[in-house]
């Protein structure tokens, strides 16, 4: 059988790159040095694992986003670590050729391949919002679950139901897991996911043969346990009371905090302010817009994305940003009492308005 | 048994039918059927957009400030045009200006779109349509490196670099595990190309999968993200600050001479690969010109890329603005999105309904009420669909048309419009490359020539990018940093009610949203996009669209394997999850139709 480390081999990878390759792999999971030897291991022992990749109603930014993987690179995944044997998106045949890569899939590797969610099955209208290959979505997308090994649900839709599950959501668009309840699903939220990870779930399940460790809500830990707000460069602006009052103003044009322009950061899970997006150039916020929140669950409907977040406990109760704020320019000192207060705080809460 | 449709093509649904469903290597759903003749020429062509996923209805009763991140989800693949398109349409209902330095960022976001659709399209989408992949492991690698430098300059072009991939390449093949290549039509008849230029096009297919996440860092860098980055109503959210405190949290000297380094290399890329490698591919396929379709007759673009800000003129727009009707080169009508007689959509064969369905609407009184039925000629049940009968409704896709006309939208259509007006750098660029082919202009009019005008306007766009940095570098350098128009950006400042409408050229042709704004949130939403009005079905009088008109007359070389049937559906770039999203503007209720 072939292996991911024989690949990989023949095409050119020496022997130190590719442990290199694992050793980065490790860190940037956030493991220690025996992962990275666990890693080769598997790597060099396992066949590469076939990979069904389906698509539903979407909009196509997942894949388009899979693509610009810097590290590992889409080519390298597709080639190298995983046999990605049906994608619509890319695959070469069409027609009924496609749709008997799915026959032959289902029976030849039953219970060992995986199969990758985009887009969820709208339910209305006998599922026929969705035709493909004449029928609808859902009985494909069932009938493609009933033989997998484990299920990954790409970024907003199929996690949550995304832009077409939105209210009234006409369609009946609906999130995997309330079609599928028998199989593990992990979902990768977002709209879309960062690239780098998704290549890193995929790489975690290929090369730790297991899937990574997830939520309560189904997500993978190692990218969705903190908030944007956490980790953003622009928190001490935040701490201290700095905001931007409109776009374009002198905070603005200084990188202050985006709070007041409407920023979910403050309560969205997902690694943007830490990994940020196309190989690390920037995320939302670096380039001078809040955050939507896009990877949190009907992010659509929590009001306006420039309304601002209310009732985040974090200046205590009797404060609200202005207040801070007005406190910060009045007294120097304030800046730095309101920064311990801060710290201390554990949860934001937000509360949906309009 | 024929029918002369009025724009002149002669269907004939009497011989055996073939059904492509999934049609894979595009965005969305999309279902194909032909009737050959004894000869398996095509004779019939049915295009039938198989998904609806309804994002105006979702639309109203939002903030107009909100349209473009959820107009900009109707596609993943075109990221942004949407965005620009629905930005636009809201700061034309509202009255609202942009300052230059947002104007020139917002073409450079667009421009890297263009580009960065474009080289996808063609490696990743459409490259498997011409390039025989299992061939490419008989070639000679030092025949290829010689084919290679002798169309370019481009650096990887040794004999050891074809050697090495052609060796990785037969060890993939070998393994029995082949991924997204299994199945596919190799060895088919209709491919053309030697082994050595299928070698070099799948060296360049891997260097463009690793080099299209480059281009797509323009947008990054000014909107924070790629796919979907943020856009805003009145200017872009990024603020400029080259040299004061806090520049680093701005767009400084650092950002600009990133997006500086990203359009050399994508220019690099684009003139020294993409455009030698579709010409000589399209080399060993200029004898088959299948596949014009519309082209030939009429085709229509509204223009884009504003060289000033917030002038929509055709004569400051860098893409060019108007329709030809029945391949008369010599007139170019003028396309006005206000006009009620202009832009209709008709429904008669599609999964909707209205009222009366001899007639066509204008989108800001347009009504989609879903109404899915098979006709009485379907085979198969409405939930297992065999065979479609296109004499009733058989689509999710609209009839759009320009005066009652079916027209080709894209970049083809856009060189035409172009070409015909006589702009040099269209002109010019299209008359280089036919004569190093050696056709005629009218070789245009093909598969083939949809094709080339791609490659050719990624060039133009790459240079175009170019001049909008220099633009803003040199506005910058005079003084102006103003991003953000923020006079109107309370709902206070606008009127109780207003109507506006936006347009862009999104990579796959003329895309335009027209938006009514009633006490500060969106009464009415509609879109009208590319693959409307290039998949649509027929229309009342019997009109095709350009997807079934670029079919016809297109002989197989093996029906059981319809690789023309993907080369020319593929030559138009096809979105179907943008085509088919349009839902109810009155917002009534949807009930479930029931099928019978």
């Amino acid at each position: 059988m072939e292996t991911f480390y024989d690949v990989i081999r023949r095409q050119g990878v020496t022997r130190r790159s590719f442990t290199k390759f694992c050793s980065l792999t490790a860190a940037s999971l956030g493991l220690g040095s025996t992962a990275a030897v666990k890693m080769a291991h598997a790597l060099e022992t396992n066949p590469r694992i076939p990979v069904i990749w389906m698509h539903g109603l979407e909009c196509t930014c997942c894949s388009e986003s899979f693509i610009r993987s810097a590290h590992p690179l889409a080519k390298d995944v597709v080639l190298s670590m995983i046999s990605l044997d049906y994608d619509d998106t890319i695959m070469a045949a069409a027609g009924h050729q496609a749709e008997a890569i799915l026959e032959e899939t289902k029976e030849k590797y039953k219970g060992k391949y995986i199969l990758a969610v985009e887009g969820n099955p709208p339910l209305n209208e006998g599922g026929m919002f969705c035709i493909d290959g004449g029928k609808p979505f859902v009985e494909k997308l069932k009938w493609m679950a009933e033989d997998a090994m484990a299920i990954i649900a790409w970024g907003a839709c199929a996690s949550w139901g995304c832009v077409q599950a939105a209210k009234p959501n006409p369609t009946q668009a609906t999130p995997i897991d309330k079609v599928i309840k028998d199989k593990p699903i992990i979902k990768v939220p977002g709209c879309p996911p960062i690239a780098e990870v998704m290549t890193g779930v995929v790489t975690y399940v290929t090369t730790f043969g297991r899937l990574p460790e997830l939520d309560r809500q189904g997500r993978p830990k190692m990218f969705y346990s903190q908030r944007i707000h956490d980790k953003c460069y622009r928190r001490p602006h935040f701490d201290a009371g700095q905001f931007v009052e409109e776009w374009d103003d002198e905070a603005a044009r200084k990188g202050h905090c985006l709070y007041k322009m409407g920023c979910k950061g403050p309560t969205t899970y997902n690694a943007c302010s830490t990994v940020r997006w196309n190989g690390g150039v920037s995320f939302p916020i670096q380039s001078g817009h809040g955050c939507i929140g896009c990877s949190e669950e009907d992010f659509w409907d929590k009001g306006s994305f420039y309304d601002r977040l209310t009732k985040i406990q974090q200046f205590g109760i009797e404060h609200n940003a202005d207040e801070v704020g007005l406190a910060a320019a009045a007294v120097v000192g304030g800046a730095v009492a309101v920064h311990a207060g801060v710290t201390a705080v554990k949860r934001i809460t937000t509360k949906h308005d309009g | 048994m024929g029918i002369q449709t009025p724009n002149g093509f002669n269907l004939d649904n009497s011989g055996k039918r073939i059904v492509v469903d999934p049609v894979t290597r595009i965005e969305g759903h999309l279902r194909v059927e032909v009737n050959v003749d004894k000869n398996n020429v095509i004779r019939n062509a049915v295009s039938t957009g198989t998904m609806w996923r309804g994002i105006e209805v979702i639309l109203k009763g939002r903030d107009p400030r909100d349209a473009w991140a959820f107009t900009q989800r109707i596609c993943g693949v075109c990221t942004g045009t949407h965005a620009l398109t629905s930005v636009r349409a809201v700061e034309n209902a509202l009255g609202i200006t942009i300052p230059e330095n947002a104007n020139s960022i917002r073409n450079m976001m667009q421009l890297a779109l263009q580009v960065h659709d474009h080289l996808v399209h063609f490696y990743h989408l459409h490259a498997l349509d011409w390039v025989d992949v299992v061939s490419a492991l008989s070639a000679d690698p030092k025949a290829t490196s010689a084919l290679a430098q002798s169309i370019s300059d481009w650096p990887l072009s040794s004999p050891g670099y074809f050697k090495d991939l052609q060796i990785r390449l037969k060890k993939f093949v070998e393994s029995g595990q082949l991924g997204p290549f299994k199945n596919g039509y190799w060895g088919h008849a209709a491919y053309k190309l030697p082994p050595e230029a299928n070698l070099m096009a799948v060296a360049h297919y891997l260097e463009a999968l690793d080099f299209q996440k480059e281009i797509v860092k323009v947008q990054t860098i000014f909107g924070g993200k790629n796919p979907h980055p943020n856009w805003l109503v009145g200017g872009v959210p990024c603020a400029i600050n080259v040299d004061g405190t806090g520049a680093v949290g701005a767009i400084n000297m650092e950002r600009l001479n990133l997006v500086t380094s990203i359009i050399e290399q994508s220019i690099e890329f684009v003139e020294k690969v993409y455009v030698p490698d579709v010409l000589a591919i399209g080399s060993f396929y200029k004898d088959w010109l299948y596949g014009g379709g519309l082209s030939g007759k009429n085709v229509m673009g509204y223009g884009d890329i504003p060289e000033h800000a917030n002038d929509y003129s055709a004569a400051n727009l860098g893409l060019p603005r108007g329709v030809i009707l029945n391949g008369n080169l010599k007139e170019i009508f003028p396309v006005d999105h206000t006009d009620p007689e202009q832009i209709q959509e008709f429904v008669t064969h599609s999964w909707y309904k209205y009222p009366d369905e001899s007639k066509g609407l204008h989108p800001w009184d347009g009504i989609t009420e879903p109404n899915y039925k098979l006709g009485p000629a379907a085979k198969g049940t409405p939930t297992n669909i065999q065979e479609l009968d296109e004499a009733g409704k058989y689509s999710w896709i609209k009839a759009p048309r320009w005066r009652g006309n079916a027209v080709e939208v894209g970049p083809l259509a856009r060189y035409i419009v172009g070409y015909a007006q006589g702009k040099p750098e269209f002109k010019e660029p299209t008359d280089e490359f036919l004569k190093k082919l050696g056709v005629p202009v009218t070789a245009l009019f093909s598969t083939l020539g949809r094709t080339a005008a791609r490659a050719l306007e990624a060039q133009w766009a790459v240079r175009k990018m170019e001049h909008f940095q220099n633009k803003l570098i040199a506005n910058i350098k005079a003084g102006d940093t103003a991003t953000a128009n923020v006079d109107k950006w309370k709902p206070e400042a606008w009127p109780k009610e207003a109507k506006g409408v936006g347009f862009t050229e999104a990579p796959r042709g003329a895309l335009a949203h027209w938006i009514k704004v009633k006490d500060g949130k969106i009464e009415n939403y509609q879109c009208v996009v590319p693959t409307t009005w290039n998949g649509s079905p027929r229309d009342p009088k019997g009109n095709i669209g350009a997807f079934e008109a670029s079919l016809m007359d297109t002989p197989l070389a093996d029906p059981q394997k319809p690789l023309e049937i993907l080369r020319t559906i593929h030559s138009f770039d096809p979105c179907l999850a943008c085509s088919t999203h349009v839902m109810s503007e009155d917002g009534q209720e949807m009930t479930k139709v029931t099928v019978r």
